[in-house]
């Protein structure tokens, strides 16, 4: 089976349909596939809601949805660094289900697995339990939390091979892995591609049944917080 | 003088032990890697790092490598890293011993809240309720008072909560403060603070 698409347009191609829930990789505007977002804007499709841990920023990454409108819900832990996010949520223009991080990865995690609902103290006492099932298990108190079941994941890793066996490059691959595995089609961009044989097995980190298409493209990886420290002098 | 962020930081790295992993919050608790010392402190980043290093030099900055903050960091011969699942699988699962966060309020028992002002500021929790839910102890890096001078260690907390009862130690400008049966207890005051002021800043029962 083919997997490797010329572009992410063509990788999209009859996946898309408006209203869609769509789960996004990446942890602020590192891995994040940008290449994917962006035929995303460019094919229109509306009403569309993310799980993504966040949004990007007004004209990177997700943010760039939130500009066109595309966007009527995402499912996010922070989303701190993004006005215009900030902006369309206070003036009820966009939906937004606030997920504690580690709880939307474990639900995108699950839902991958197969796992329809997982028990989990994170939130307990707060208003992220308010409506959800409360269970204790030897004297602790936890809340349900579901598994994320997305009709598309977009993804980006660092190599793949035409299989799709993936690997990622120190922290860009955050949400991916769980990202991918919850979708029932996964698009997967990546910065190369290589014959199967060329990654060692041992050293995959996303097997490629998960993933279903797959395009190289070159990616701008814009830097959120540029820090640095001076060298001492010598 | 009460302490500044750098003190703060300072006094908050005390609390670490060597060998311990644990995981810094933004702001004044980033600064506590400054103040570890000879201490074998291993740093988790929860976007999916263990082992963080300091800034990298000005032209190596990699945009694939950030902490939590999404700051460009470095990694260390020990780094290791994963993905959000697993992080927070090591953060639920309570492998990480100590978790070093700011807050808006604190509450005399224990709840903390630090994510958002409903109708004026949403941020988001990001990790900060898996953390408080699942480290073995938190402590909480702050200003005693807001910059209307209001106490920010309350008999309640007024804005959504992140965890309940979930702080273990406070460590702000005037002091040190342990979340104990019935109220704080006083550890420790800042050179120059009086247990006086610190009532008088304190909204919460001191006992």
């Amino acid at each position: 089976m083919k997997k490797v698409y010329a572009s992410a347009a063509e990788a999209l191609d009859g996946l898309l349909f408006d209203g869609m829930l769509i789960a996004a990789g990446g942890f602020g505007l590192c891995g994040i596939p940008e290449l994917l977002i962006e035929a995303i804007k460019e094919a229109g499709t509306k009403d569309l809601t993310f799980a993504s841990n966040n949004a990007g920023v007004d004209d990177f990454g997700i943010g760039k949805l939130l500009t066109t409108r595309q966007v009527k819900k995402m499912i996010s832990s922070y989303v701190g660094e993004n006005k215009e996010f900030m902006r369309q949520y206070l003036g009820g223009e966009l939906e937004l289900e606030f997920n504690p991080q580690g709880t939307l990865a474990e639900r995108m995690r699950a839902g991958g697995c197969g796992i329809p609902g997982f028990y989990t103290k994170t939130g307990v006492g707060t208003v992220i339990a308010d409506g959800k099932e409360h269970k204790d298990f030897d004297g602790e108190t936890y809340i349900m939390e579901k598994g994320i079941f997305a009709d598309l994941s977009i993804v980006k890793a660092w190599k793949a091979d035409t299989t799709g066996n993936a690997i990622f490059r120190k922290t860009a691959r955050n949400f991916n892995p769980p990202a991918a595995m919850c979708g029932k089609v996964c698009v997967m961009e990546v910065e190369e591609i290589v014959e199967p044989g060329e990654l060692d097995p041992d050293h995959i980190h996303l097997p490629g049944i998960y993933v279903h298409r797959i395009i190289k493209g070159d990616h701008e990886k814009r830097i959120e917080q540029r820090t640095t420290r001076q060298k001492e002098d010598v | 003088m009460p302490w500044d962020r750098n003190q703060m930081a300072a006094r908050a790295a005390a609390e670490l032990e060597d060998g311990m992993y644990v995981n810094l919050g933004i702001g004044i608790p980033t600064l506590v890697a400054n103040y570890v010392g000879d201490k074998d402190i291993t740093l988790q980043s929860e976007n999916g790092m263990l082992g963080m290093g300091p800034f990298p030099y000005e032209g190596e900055e990699d945009p694939d490598l950030i902490n939590a903050g999404k700051q460009t960091i470095t990694e260390l011969p020990k780094t290791a890293y994963f993905d959000s699942a697993t992080s927070f699988g090591m953060i639920r699962g309570g492998k990480i011993a100590a978790a070093v966060l700011g807050a808006m309020e604190v509450a005399e028992n224990g709840d903390l809240a630090n994510w958002m002002i409903p109708g004026k500021l949403v941020k988001g929790m990001g990790g900060a309720m898996d953390l408080v839910a699942g480290v073995g102890r938190v402590i909480v890096v702050m200003d005693h008072t807001n910059k209307h001078g209001e106490s920010k260690v309350l008999k309640e907390c007024t804005l959504p909560l992140t965890g309940k009862g979930v702080v273990d130690l406070i460590i702000t400008n005037l002091g040190v403060l342990k979340v104990a049966e019935g109220g704080l207890e006083i550890v420790e005051l800042a050179p120059e603070v009086s247990e006086a002021e610190m009532r008088a800043a304190t909204e919460a029962t001191i006992v």
